[in-house]
Formats: structure tokens, C-alpha cells, sequence
């Protein structure tokens, strides 16, 4: 009954970090959170491994094993660098760096076969995860090693997302800042334009799309650039508008500064800032798009690997019997898509576009 | 009022007509000769050339969007170029119910459990059960639907059996069967639905509950429940209408995952199908139905504001 | 029925003024707080809204709370009402009874039944206490329905004879209006009416104008007292504008930092105000027999961090008189010290002066306030 008062909510609509940062950092927690974590990770880490026991224990010893690195880690971090670390972010943080990391360096790495069948014939087939031995990740139906398909996968997905984000940048702003520095004619066309294109739904355009285009690497970006396009005009018509009228932009058309160098050098620099922020947030959803479509069979095309279609090979009754089929890919994705969304979520809390319009 | 739906009819006719040329000049693109997929490989030239004039394929690109375009007008979107060569409308007439079923459906299990779920969250801002809340609805928001739904099949359909996959029962042959068909595709377009409501209205209503009027419904005396009802959720349904909006699309997309996932008869599995076929005419005529519905539901929210906020119906007037 | 309301608003008052002579004699105050404290959560810490408040109210009697924004009387006044009370975001300590019953201690629906039937609020800003998107009919007619038990039709027929009484015109239209439909000063009555629904026995006004053109202000300010003559209900009026208060309020409470640093009879308070603050806040307010275009003087600085209240008097920072014990020692709230005593003797809070105040007789007497150096009386009054 007494909780609702009329005090701003601290933490908005956000997920809450595990600490909660009313109460002051003190530094006595670092020491039951060291010895939290450790046993925690130690038994994370050894569960699959030596835990003689069926599937569903070990799982549960697994779990219980990462709840308990993580309140440690948690309260090892807040005693160390004070109550407002956020493990979470970090652990989102480190991922990213490590899928990106290893997706540029995947062809350096040193990985199983992950395309060639005619490689893998001696290779077991369907094997499933084991730490220690040659595939740690276990192998698909041909034998192929699945951490190099993650990895090569994860490059895929990467390459087609951001790269779609940079087309929708580039060209989305592009048309923004025209559309809002000449208006008239150039803005409504420009605004039917981008109707026409939010009018279809998402996955349909690039379902219809899929039928027209060669599924290559290059096709697909340019499809889900499609899907960005709209709110990165809008975006960035929106901030030209506002800037057009600020004083900067009139003294330099008052010093005879031709449109193309106000369009050029006083207008992008501003528009910029809130198109990439934007791009972070929709790398994760490009990602979903992209797997999506390779699920489909409208995307990446085997044997060439991408998260969605390694999920795709785990559909009808592969996924019964070799469950990692589908759960190590699924569970890739999944993190990386948590990890994009929760930083862009901070990211946008602390660099709102719509601030950026003052 | 007149002025402002005329003014808003216009813009739609705007955008199904960009929106159709595009769908039609598809076939331009294709990269495929149609001729070839209809005959199959191995004819002569002259019966592909022979095809080609038949179906129109040489006319100019206005002259054919025009004939396309006229008939679409008058429901005949053509015919399919995979044998049975079906009427591109009939299988349309077929499939849209299916699909429809399955979204409302889902629509409606993600409304009944997220209202309650985001009046909880808000009353109880910041308490143990609006964390649990919060960091759920961010973690399913993270999992793409073909995931979850192939998770609920693994679960529900496989290991415990508790639901069929991969067949249809009409609504009009039976309900009871129809709903046990339909409910584990509608649970997976549900999750990710009610996540993004919850976070959403809990958000919205924690604003709303800190007006002064809440306080004043207090100060009457009533009670927690009926203030939520009466005077919390109506003033926050606005913003949870935009988001039936901007979600549509996303219901759209889950609905044809959905469908291939579990097999169902609706537009998404005749889109994909066609699509992986080549069958032109069946996308573009599927295509343009979806787009339709899509463009006049936004329109339909859009206009719906104004019955349901008396300040906008009073502007409008 | 406004005969018989205005006769027994009279027997109210005289009752409530031989109440002020003798209470021991007399029956208990209407509303009693004792040594009330209400601590808000914050991130930076707990911010101390209403720090130790004791006041009582007779029924039928008008008290005025008044202070700067953020002196805490809002909070006073919905921490007395029992919409703020210990939860999540708050503590409550201290005592609140109202008719004897300890509101704080009441069980959810038992405070419910309370606020329906033994007290009403009227709120700031009538633009945002009417829910925009019901029609005026359903907000008066919901609690009617829901305390009294009324059917539909009685309860629309009394909220039409509310609406006639707080005096909007054509009453029975106005119901099936939206509340955007209505000036200002109309919504403003509506909220008026809604509080009184269920003739409760206690009103509080929480700044009841301040968001209202000046002419309306007078408009509202005369209905409120007017219902009072007429229903003989107690009344909190909670406002900053000292002008408001004045000629309304029987006894004037002046808040300061969560605290309550004068209380006196309204027409002693405005003559000679003995705490310095007080004497600021009149000196603040424009009088017409001042010359034309004479200074009006401001308070320098700004209220105290609740969080982190400055020890000593919380006053002393802004305060001309303050002196080196002014930042020391914090002044009790009582009465004008005798040769020898004062406020040494009191232990630390406003218990005993809320007593005092209750028990002495009304006018120059009653007067409590929180002081070591006050006002002289004599300087006092011309500013």
C-alpha cells in the first residue's frame, strides 16, 4: 500500500545491476567475494567435466557453480573498485571483445575444419562437447569442428551486421541530411520513400528480398541496410533540422560557405554522433535478422557457417539426441545479443539521441 | 477531423502504391529466367521465348504493372507457376486465417500476462519480485524467436509430448483441437511479445503512478486495485497501443518463423515456400496482402487514439 | 440541510474555543501528532523531510502550516493523512491519531476507510488531481459508491448536490465533462468536492491554490471556509504564501527544515513574530500601507540539505540574529523562556510545547517557538 510515493525511479526501466548502489562501497566485501568466486568458477569448471553423474545434475552443479562465481565476482568487484561496479556490463563487455577478437582472427587460429566435409570423414560425427579434447565444442553431423564454425560464424554475423549498419549510416544519412537541409519536394519523396519501406514488415522485405538477391555476404548486408535505412533517415533528418538553425551553421553560410560545405562540415559532424549511437543499439537486432534468415535457409548457405543455419541443422530430431547441436550455437547468439542489448541499453541511458538535440 | 483522415488516406494510398511497384518490380529482379521455372530445364528456346510472351514477360515494365495492378485491384492476384498452379488469391484466402489465429492468439496470451506482470513491477518498483521481472523480460528480449521456439518444441512437444507439432486443425473442424494445435506456436510468439509489454507499460505505469491523481484516488480511500484499473491503466494503455504498433511488425516476422517452425498452413510457410521456389507471382500477391495489413492496422491505432483520450477526441472534433 | 450544518459549525467552534480554555475538562483533540518523523529513502542517504513535529487540532479549528518549498509541510501533510507511511521508500516514526485512532498503526483497508470517511486532501495543482481520462461524474461518484454503498443513482444525485455545493454551476452536465473540459478554479472545486465526498471530519488543503490566477485564489480560499461554516469540518491549510493563511487560520504553524520553529495564534503570529524566520517570511510579503515602491526583502540563502542538516539551528546560515550557540546547540520548540529558564530546560524535541500549546489559552499565551535569540516583540511588527 505505502510504496507508491512520488520519488523519481532511480533505476528507470533498465535491468538492475546485481549491486545495488544506494548502499556505500565497503571494502570487507572483497574478501567473502573472493572466496564466493572461487569455488564458484571451480565448480562451474569442473562439473561437465569430472562430476560422475547424469546430464540434468551436472547441469544443475554448472548453474549453481556460475550463480555463485558471479555473486562473488559481483561483491569482489564492488569491494575493489567501489558500489557502483557493474559486473554485468563488463562481462557483456568482455564477450563482445572476445567474439570480435576471435572472429578477426579466426583464420590464424588454431581451429578444426569447419567448411571442407571431405576433411572430416575420419572425424566423429554428432561428438558431443568436451573441454580437453580436440573439438571442445563437439562436432556436427560431417564431423565438423563446431568452436571453428562458432568463430567463422561469428565473422559472418559480424561482417553483414556492421556492415549494414555502415551502408544504413552512410547512406541513410546521407538522404537524412539532404532531405532536411533542402526540404519541399526532396523531404516528401524522402518521407514516402521511408514509409514504403517501414510498411513492410522486417522479416518479409528480407524474405522477399532473399528471393531476388544471390544469398552472398554482400547481398545480405545490403538487405538488412534496408531494414536500418528508415530510422537512420529520420534520425538524421531530424538533427539537421535542428541544426540547420543554429548559429554556427548561419555564420557559415554568412561567410559564402557553398551548401555541399555546410551540408559537409557543419552539419554531418552533428548528425553523426546520433546515427552511430543508434547503429549500436541495431547491431543486435541485424544479428537476430540475419541469423533468422540463415535459420530460414534464405541466408548464409551451408556449408558455409552461420549461427542461424548451425541452429537450422539441429531442427527435427538431431536436437533430441545431440542437444549441442543446437545449444551451442543458440547459446552463442543468445549472449552476444544479451551483450549488445544491456550496452546499448547503458549507452543509450547515458547518451539519449534525444539529448543530443538540445 | 475529416481533413486530418483524408489528409491520412492519402499518405496511405502513397505508400501501398510505392509499395506495390516495389513488390512488382521484383520480378525484374529476379535473377531467374520465369520462363525456366515453369517449363523446368531442357525446352527449346522458342518455347521459353514462346512462355515468355504468354505470360507478358515482354511488354514494358508500366505496361505490365498496369495489367497486374488492375486486376490486383478487382482481388485477382494471379496465378501460381508451380504446378498446381494455383489461384495466387484462393491459397491466400487460406492461409491468411491461419496466420491471423496464430498472432492474435499469441497477441492475447502476451497482453493477459503482461498487464498484471507490469502492475506488479510498478506498484512494487524495485522490489524482489520487479528485478526478477526485469532481468527475465531483458533476457527473453535476447533470445530470437526460431530459438525459443524450437526450445518449446524440444520441451513441450518432444520430451514431454503434452502438444503436437507440425499439424493443422482448421478452427471450423474443431475448436478444442484447433486450440491444442495452435497454442505452443502462439506461446512462442507470446514470449518475447510479453517481455517487451511488460517492460514497457511497468515503465510507463511507474510514471503514472507518481501523479498527483493516483494520490488522489488514494486520498479517496481506494483501494490498491481499483486504482491500478481505474486510474493507472487507462492513462498507460495510450502508450501501450503505440507499442501494439510498432510491435506489429515483429508480430508479423514471429508469426511466419512460427509457422515454419511448426509447419502451420499460413502465409509466412507460403511466403518462405514460394520464395525458395521462385513462385513470383505467389510472393508478390502474399507480400502485398501482409503490407496492406500492415499499413491499415498502423492507421487503425493511429486513429484509435482518438476514442480512447478524450483530450484528443475533444482536438479532433 | 446547509441550516442545520451551519448551526452545528457554529456549536463546533464555540465548543472548539472552550476546548482551548480547558482541554482537560473538554473531550480530546481531533487530530493529535506526537513527535512525527518522516525519513525519505534516497540515494544519497535519508533525507529527513519532517524531523520531529507535534501539533494538535480541535475539530471545527483551522490550522495554517506555512513554509518555503521543501520545508517539509507537504510531506507533514500527507504523512499526517497516512498516504506516505513506512514502506520501501520511507520511514514513518512517531504518532498520528485522528478521532483517537493511530492512523500509522491501521491496517491498509482500515486506512482506507479512514481516508474515505474521517479525512479528505485537496491537492496542489487540479490539472494533474483529476485523472484526465475519466469524466467528473465517476470521480466523485466512485468513493460515494465504494464507502457509503450508495446505488448508482443516489450516488450520481449526491455528487450532483457536491458539485452544487462547492458551487459549479449546472452541476449535473458538469458530470458527464472531462476534467480538461473545466477552467482551472472549477477543477479546483471538483477536487474540493471529491475530498469532500464523505463529509470527513478533517481536511487537509496542501497549497490549495498555488496553481490558480489570483482571482480564483480568493474564489477558492472563501468556498473552503465557507464549508467549513457550513459542514464544521477541522482544517489543515498547507500553503508557502503567508497571505493565504492569513485571516483563515485560527493558529499558524511556520515549518522550517522539517521542523516546526513558531506556532501561535494566527493573529498574534502576524503582530509580533518571535522567531526570526517567521519575521522573514512576513517581512517578504507585500503590504499596502507600505510607501510605494519600498524594498521587499528576500531570504538570503536557501534551505538546508535534508540529508545532512547543519547541527545547531537550522536556521542559523540565513539568520541575521544568529549568534556562536545558534550553530551549537539546537533550540527547543516552547514557550517564551522565563528569567532563568527557557528552553535549556526541555529535553530534545517539541513533545512537551505541542502540550503547552494545547493546554495554555489561546492568544499571546499559546505561542511556542524554537529560538535562543527571538525577535523582541517591541522591534517587532513594523519590519
Amino acid at each position: 500500500m505505502s510504496d507508491i510515493v512520488e520519488l523519481p525511479d532511480p533505476a528507470g526501466s533498465g535491468p538492475r545491476p546485481a549491486g545495488d548502489a544506494r548502499r556505500p562501497a565497503t571494502r570487507h566485501l572483497s574478501l567473502p567475494g573472493l572466496g564466493l568466486a572461487v569455488p564458484g568458477i571451480a565448480l562451474a569448471a569442473l562439473a561437465p567435466a569430472v562430476l560422475p553423474a547424469p546430464g540434468w545434475v551436472v547441469f544443475l552443479a554448472f548453474a549453481a557453480g556460475l550463480a555463485l562465481a558471479y555473486a562473488g565476482l559481483a561483491r569482489l568487484g564492488r569491494g575493489v573498485f567501489g558500489g557502483s561496479f557493474d559486473l554485468m556490463f563488463w562481462l557483456c563487455l568482455a564477450w563482445l571483445v572476445v567474439v570480435v577478437l576471435a572472429a578477426i582472427l579466426a583464420p590464424v587460429l588454431p581451429l578444426g575444419e569447419y567448411r571442407d566435409i571431405a576433411k572430416t570423414i575420419d572425424a566423429p560425427a554428432m561428438a558431443p562437447p568436451s573441454l580437453f579434447s580436440e573439438h571442445p565444442l563437439g562436432t556436427n553431423n560431417f564431423g565438423l569442428d563446431l568452436l571453428a564454425r562458432i568463430i567463422h560464424g561469428a565473422r559472418a554475423s559480424l561482417l553483414v551486421s556492421i556492415g549494414a549498419v555502415a551502408i544504413g549510416m552512410v547512406v541513410g544519412g546521407g538522404i537524412g541530411i539532404l532531405a532536411g537541409y533542402f526540404r519541399r519536394l526532396t523531404d516528401t519523396v524522402t518521407g514516402v520513400f521511408t514509409n514504403s519501406l517501414l510498411a513492410v514488415p522486417p522479416l518479409i522485405l528480407l524474405i522477399a528480398l532473399g528471393t531476388v538477391l544471390e544469398p552472398n555476404l554482400r547481398n545480405i548486408a545490403i538487405a538488412l541496410s534496408l531494414l536500418a535505412l528508415p530510422s537512420m533517415i529520420r534520425m538524421a533528418r531530424a538533427s539537421t533540422l535542428t541544426f540547420a538553425q543554429r548559429e554556427f551553421v548561419l555564420a557559415a553560410k554568412a561567410m559564402g560557405a557553398s551548401r555541399w560545405r555546410v551540408m559537409g562540415r557543419e552539419l554531418l559532424p552533428n548528425v553523426l554522433l546520433p546515427l552511430a549511437s543508434y547503429g549500436m543499439v541495431i547491431v543486435s537486432v541485424l544479428i537476430v535478422a540475419e541469423a533468422s534468415l540463415s535459420f530460414l535457409g534464405l541466408g548464409i548457405q551451408p556449408p558455409d557457417p552461420s549461427w542461424g543455419n548451425m541452429i537450422a541443422e539441429g531442427e527435427g530430431n538431431a536436437f533430441q539426441d545431440y542437444p549441442h547441436i543446437v545449444l551451442v550455437p543458440g547459446v552463442t547468439l543468445f549472449l552476444t545479443v544479451f551483450a549488445f542489448n544491456l550496452i546499448g541499453e547503458k549507452a543509450r541511458k547515458r547518451w539519449d539521441p534525444r539529448q543530443a538535440k538540445l | 477531423m475529416a481533413w486530418s483522415v483524408l489528409k491520412r488516406l492519402a499518405e496511405i494510398a502513397a505508400v501501398l502504391f510505392v509499395v506495390s511497384v516495389g513488390t512488382f518490380a521484383l520480378v525484374d529482379l529476379t535473377p531467374g529466367d520465369p520462363a525456366i521455372t515453369v517449363l523446368g530445364e531442357g525446352h527449346t528456346a522458342e518455347e521459353y521465348a514462346a512462355l515468355r510472351d504468354e505470360m507478358g514477360l515482354n511488354d514494358p515494365f508500366l505496361v505490365r504493372y498496369g495489367s497486374w495492378l488492375g486486376s490486383a485491384l478487382h482481388g485477382d492476384l494471379g496465378t501460381s507457376l508451380i504446378p498446381p498452379n494455383s489461384d495466387v488469391t484462393e491459397r491466400i484466402a487460406a492461409a491468411l486465417p491461419v496466420s491471423a489465429e496464430v498472432a492474435v492468439l499469441g497477441l492475447a496470451m502476451a497482453l493477459v500476462v503482461s498487464i498484471p506482470l507490469a502492475m506488479w513491477s510498478a506498484y512494487h518498483a524495485d522490489g524482489r519480485v520487479d528485478r526478477i521481472v526485469g532481468a527475465g523480460t531483458f533476457g527473453i528480449l535476447s533470445v530470437p524467436s526460431f530459438l525459443a521456439g524450437l526450445l518449446i518444441i524440444m520441451v513441450f512437444s518432444n520430451q514431454l509430448g503434452w502438444f503436437p507439432r507440425a499439424e493443422w486443425v482448421r478452427l471450423g473442424e474443431s475448436l478444442g483441437d484447433n486450440l491444442h494445435h495452435a497454442f505452443l506456436p502462439a506461446l512462442t510468439i507470446a514470449l518475447a511479445e510479453t517481455a517487451m509489454f511488460t517492460r514497457i507499460l511497468r515503465g510507463d505505469l511507474i510514471t503514472t503512478l507518481q501523479e498527483d491523481f493516483i494520490l488522489a484516488a488514494r486520498a479517496k480511500g481506494m483501494s490498491p486495485v481499483r486504482v491500478l484499473f481505474s486510474d493507472a491503466l487507462r492513462p498507460s494503455s495510450f502508450s501501450l497501443i503505440t507499442l501494439l504498433g510498432i510491435s506489429l511488425g515483429r508480430l508479423i516476422g514471429s508469426t511466419v518463423i512460427v509457422e515454419y517452425l511448426f509447419a502451420l498452413p499460413g502465409m509466412g510457410t507460403l511466403i518462405i515456400g514460394s520464395a525458395d521456389k521462385g513462385d513470383f507471382p505467389m510472393v508478390q500477391g502474399a507480400v502485398l496482402v501482409v503490407a496492406l495489413i500492415y499499413v491499415l492496422a498502423n492507421a487503425l491505432i493511429d486513429l484509435s487514439y482518438g476514442y480512447l483520450d478524450p483530450r484528443i477526441r475533444r482536438a479532433h472534433v | 440541510m446547509s441550516q442545520r450544518h451551519h448551526t452545528s459549525g457554529h456549536h463546533t467552534s464555540g465548543h472548539h474555543t472552550s476546548g482551548h480554555r480547558a482541554p482537560d475538562a473538554g473531550r480530546a483533540p481531533l487530530l493529535v501528532v506526537d513527535d512525527l518523523r518522516t525519513e525519505i529513502h534516497t540515494p544519497r542517504g535519508d533525507m529527513k523531510a519532517v524531523d520531529g513535529v507535534s501539533l494538535t487540532l480541535d475539530a471545527g479549528e483551522t490550522l495554517g502550516i506555512v513554509g518555503e518549498s521543501g520545508s517539509g509541510k507537504s510531506v507533514l501533510g500527507r504523512t499526517i493523512m497516512g498516504l506516505y507511511t513506512t514502506g520501501s521508500t520511507m520511514t514513518v516514526s512517531g504518532r498520528v491519531l485522528v478521532d483517537g485512532a493511530d492512523v500509522h498503526a491501521l491496517t491498509a483497508a482500515a486506512r482506507r476507510e479512514l481516508w474515505g470517511t474521517g479525512v479528505g486532501m485537496v491537492f496542489q495543482d487540479p490539472m494533474t488531481a483529476l485523472n484526465p481520462v475519466k469524466k467528473i461524474g465517476l470521480h466523485l461518484t466512485e468513493s460515494l459508491r465504494g464507502h457509503g454503498g450508495l446505488s448508482r443513482a443516489a450516488a450520481r444525485a449526491r455528487a450532483e448536490e457536491l458539485l452544487r455545493l462547492v458551487g459549479i454551476p449546472e452541476p449535473a452536465r458538469r458530470l458527464d465533462q472531462y476534467p480538461h473540459e473545466l477552467s482551472g478554479g472549477m477543477r479546483q472545486r471538483v477536487v474540493i468536492a471529491m475530498a469532500l465526498a464523505n463529509s470527513p471530519k478533517l481536511l487537509i488543503a496542501d497549497e490549495p491554490t498555488t496553481a490558480l490566477d489570483v482571482t480564483v485564489q480568493k474564489q477558492i480560499l472563501d468556498l473552503l471556509g465557507r464549508l467549513q461554516d457550513e459542514l464544521g469540518m477541522a482544517i489543515i491549510l498547507v500553503s508557502h504564501n503567508l497571505q493565504v493563511v492569513a485571516g483563515r487560520a485560527d493558529r499558524v504553524a511556520v515549518m522550517y527544515a522539517g521542523r516546526i520553529v513558531e506556532l501561535a495564534a494566527a493573529d498574534a503570529l502576524f503582530a509580533a513574530p518571535r522567531h526570526p524566520y517567521t519575521e522573514a517570511l512576513l517581512a517578504s510579503v507585500p503590504r499596502l500601507h507600505h510607501p510605494p515602491h519600498s524594498r521587499l526583502e528576500a531570504i538570503g540563502g536557501a534551505p538546508p540539505d535534508m540529508v545532512a542538516p547543519p547541527p545547531g539551528c537550522r536556521f542559523a546560515p540565513r539568520c541575521r540574529y544568529a549568534r556562536e550557540d545558534c550553530r551549537q546547540a539546537s533550540p527547543v520548540l516552547g514557550p517564551e523562556p522565563g528569567p532563568g529558564g527557557g528552553p535549556e530546560n526541555g529535553p530534545g524535541n517539541g513533545r512537551e510545547a505541542a502540550r503547552v500549546s494545547g493546554s495554555e489559552p489561546g492568544g499571546e499565551g499559546a505561542r511556542v517557538f524554537a529560538c535562543h535569540h527571538p525577535v523582541r516583540p517591541v522591534t517587532a511588527g513594523g519590519s
